[in-house]
């Protein structure tokens, strides 16, 4: 059966309705304007700032968006099996939890070696 | 009534009360984290202080609203309007009670998954497009430690899903009916509310916008109403994780004697508080033990439930 999605955009226009365009709108609207000189930079304690924010940072934070990738995309791949496991325990028994302990042994695998290379350490 | 315009009462009773019920939160939060700290909290405006959330609103609302020149302007702008918007489209799918809810999507809880992983956008591109060394910094921690905990998150709920064998929260809450999942799930409980408060970036875990080292983090350089947004948008997320904790493992709007919707406030209040008792009572772990936290302790706990979960169900 279709699920009626209507009301789901009604609700997500009402919510970018006033999220978006009345709140940060009306502010705009009310609020007063003074530049100076101090706004006009970056914030850094009241030192004058040094050089651009938008410099190199930590490969650590790649290293970290990877391992989400390849983690995220596993625990998709363990959803279906968790929806439809209650019917697979009844047709093929204690297959249907072999299947899934395999998949996370190999899982597991991956998540070792990750370990022992060091990319979970934080130095 | 016609089906259509019960469908849009329902619609706008439900933004209206959450948005009502997230400002009174900024209020509550104050009010109860001074009592037990021995203080009083805002009690000045209006009877108990209670007129103080309006007062804030207008200074907000006052407050000049600000795009520095030297920020990526339409990012932004953006970025505040994502955390907000992504935060309360996840109410859309939350049964409050057995007929009041915006919609039963079959894959509601995906639809969850999907709207929090939203959240992370608005932080990365709030502290890059703000082009300032704090906020760079603050939106580079809350990126790699949403991610991290998201991962447990995911895993700690396929448990639930299991034991329901349906994504639809309707489903899940009605599955409750024999015995809440907070007793076959407690561990998934535990690796979810602490995935949720990491989620959230509160306390405890609030390392993005640590003030003591990174000013507010992504959104120091925000002001007036957009910075609001992001403030907002915290306390959306708390009002989402104990709605979603309520619905999952607590038996969403199931109990004796009271109506349904008495029965998901109080759990739901409940856990709201919960939250509030963590902020005024631990202290900030350091960034590399966060991290290692989580991936070290939380995945393979939310590993072993599901083993556990699978071998549970098997043997029944």
């Amino acid at each position: 059966m279709p699920v009626d999605f209507l009301p789901l955009f009604v609700y997500l226009l009402l919510v970018v309705a006033i999220g978006a365009g009345g709140i940060v709108g009306l502010s705009r609207l009310i609020g007063p304007r003074r530049d100076t000189a101090e706004k006009l930079s970056p914030y850094e304690c009241g030192v004058p700032p040094v050089g651009d924010a938008r410099e190199k940072f930590p490969m650590r934070y790649y290293v970290i968006g990877m391992l989400f990738i390849l983690f995220d995309v596993e625990i998709i791949f363990l959803y279906p099996w968790a929806v439809i496991y209650k019917n697979l325990n009844e047709h093929f028994g204690l297959l249907a939890l072999a299947e899934m302990a395999i998949f996370v042994l190999v899982l597991l695998v991956g998540y070792l070696y990750v370990w022992r290379k060091g990319a979970l350490e934080w130095e | 009534m016609t089906e259509p315009w019960r469908s849009l009462v329902v619609i706008v009773g439900v933004l209206a009360i959450a948005l009502l019920v997230i400002m009174a939160q900024v209020w509550l939060e104050r009010r109860i984290i001074a009592r037990w700290q021995d203080r009083r909290g805002p009690n000045r405006v209006g009877p108990f202080g209670l007129l103080q959330l309006i007062a804030d609103v207008i200074k907000l609302f006052t407050k000049e609203d600000w795009t520095p020149p030297f920020a990526d302007r339409p990012v932004f702008v953006l970025a505040p309007a994502v955390v907000m918007t992504a935060g309360m489209m996840s109410f859309a799918v939350i049964p409050f009670a057995p007929t009041i809810g915006i919609v039963d999507l079959n894959i509601g809880l995906l639809f969850f998954l999907a709207m929090s992983s939203m959240g992370v956008y608005s932080v990365v591109l709030g502290g890059w497009a703000s082009n300032s060394k704090y906020s760079l910094l603050g939106g580079m921690r809350a990126a790699a430690q949403m991610l991290s905990y998201e991962v447990f998150m995911g895993l700690s709920l396929a448990g639930v899903v299991a034991l329901a064998g349906s994504f639809s929260l309707r489903d899940i809450v009605e599955a409750q009916r024999h015995g809440w999942f907070i007793v076959p799930q407690a561990l998934g409980f535990v690796v979810f509310l602490i995935a949720g408060i990491a989620e959230t970036h509160r306390l405890p875990f609030d390392l993005p916008e640590a003030e003591s080292e990174l000013v507010a983090g992504y959104h120091t350089e925000y002001s007036s109403m957009k910075f609001g947004m992001f403030f907002v948008g915290e306390y959306v997320g708390i009002a989402l994780v104990s709605a979603m904790i309520t619905t999952l493992f607590l038996g969403g709007w199931l109990g004796p004697w009271l109506p349904p919707l008495a029965w998901f406030g109080i759990k739901t209040f409940f856990f709201m508080c919960f939250f509030y008792l963590m902020r005024g009572s631990l202290p900030r772990p350091r960034y590399d033990q966060l991290m290692a936290y989580g991936w070290k302790l939380m995945l393979p706990l939310a590993m072993l439930n599901l083993l556990v979960t699978g071998a549970f169900l098997a043997a029944r």
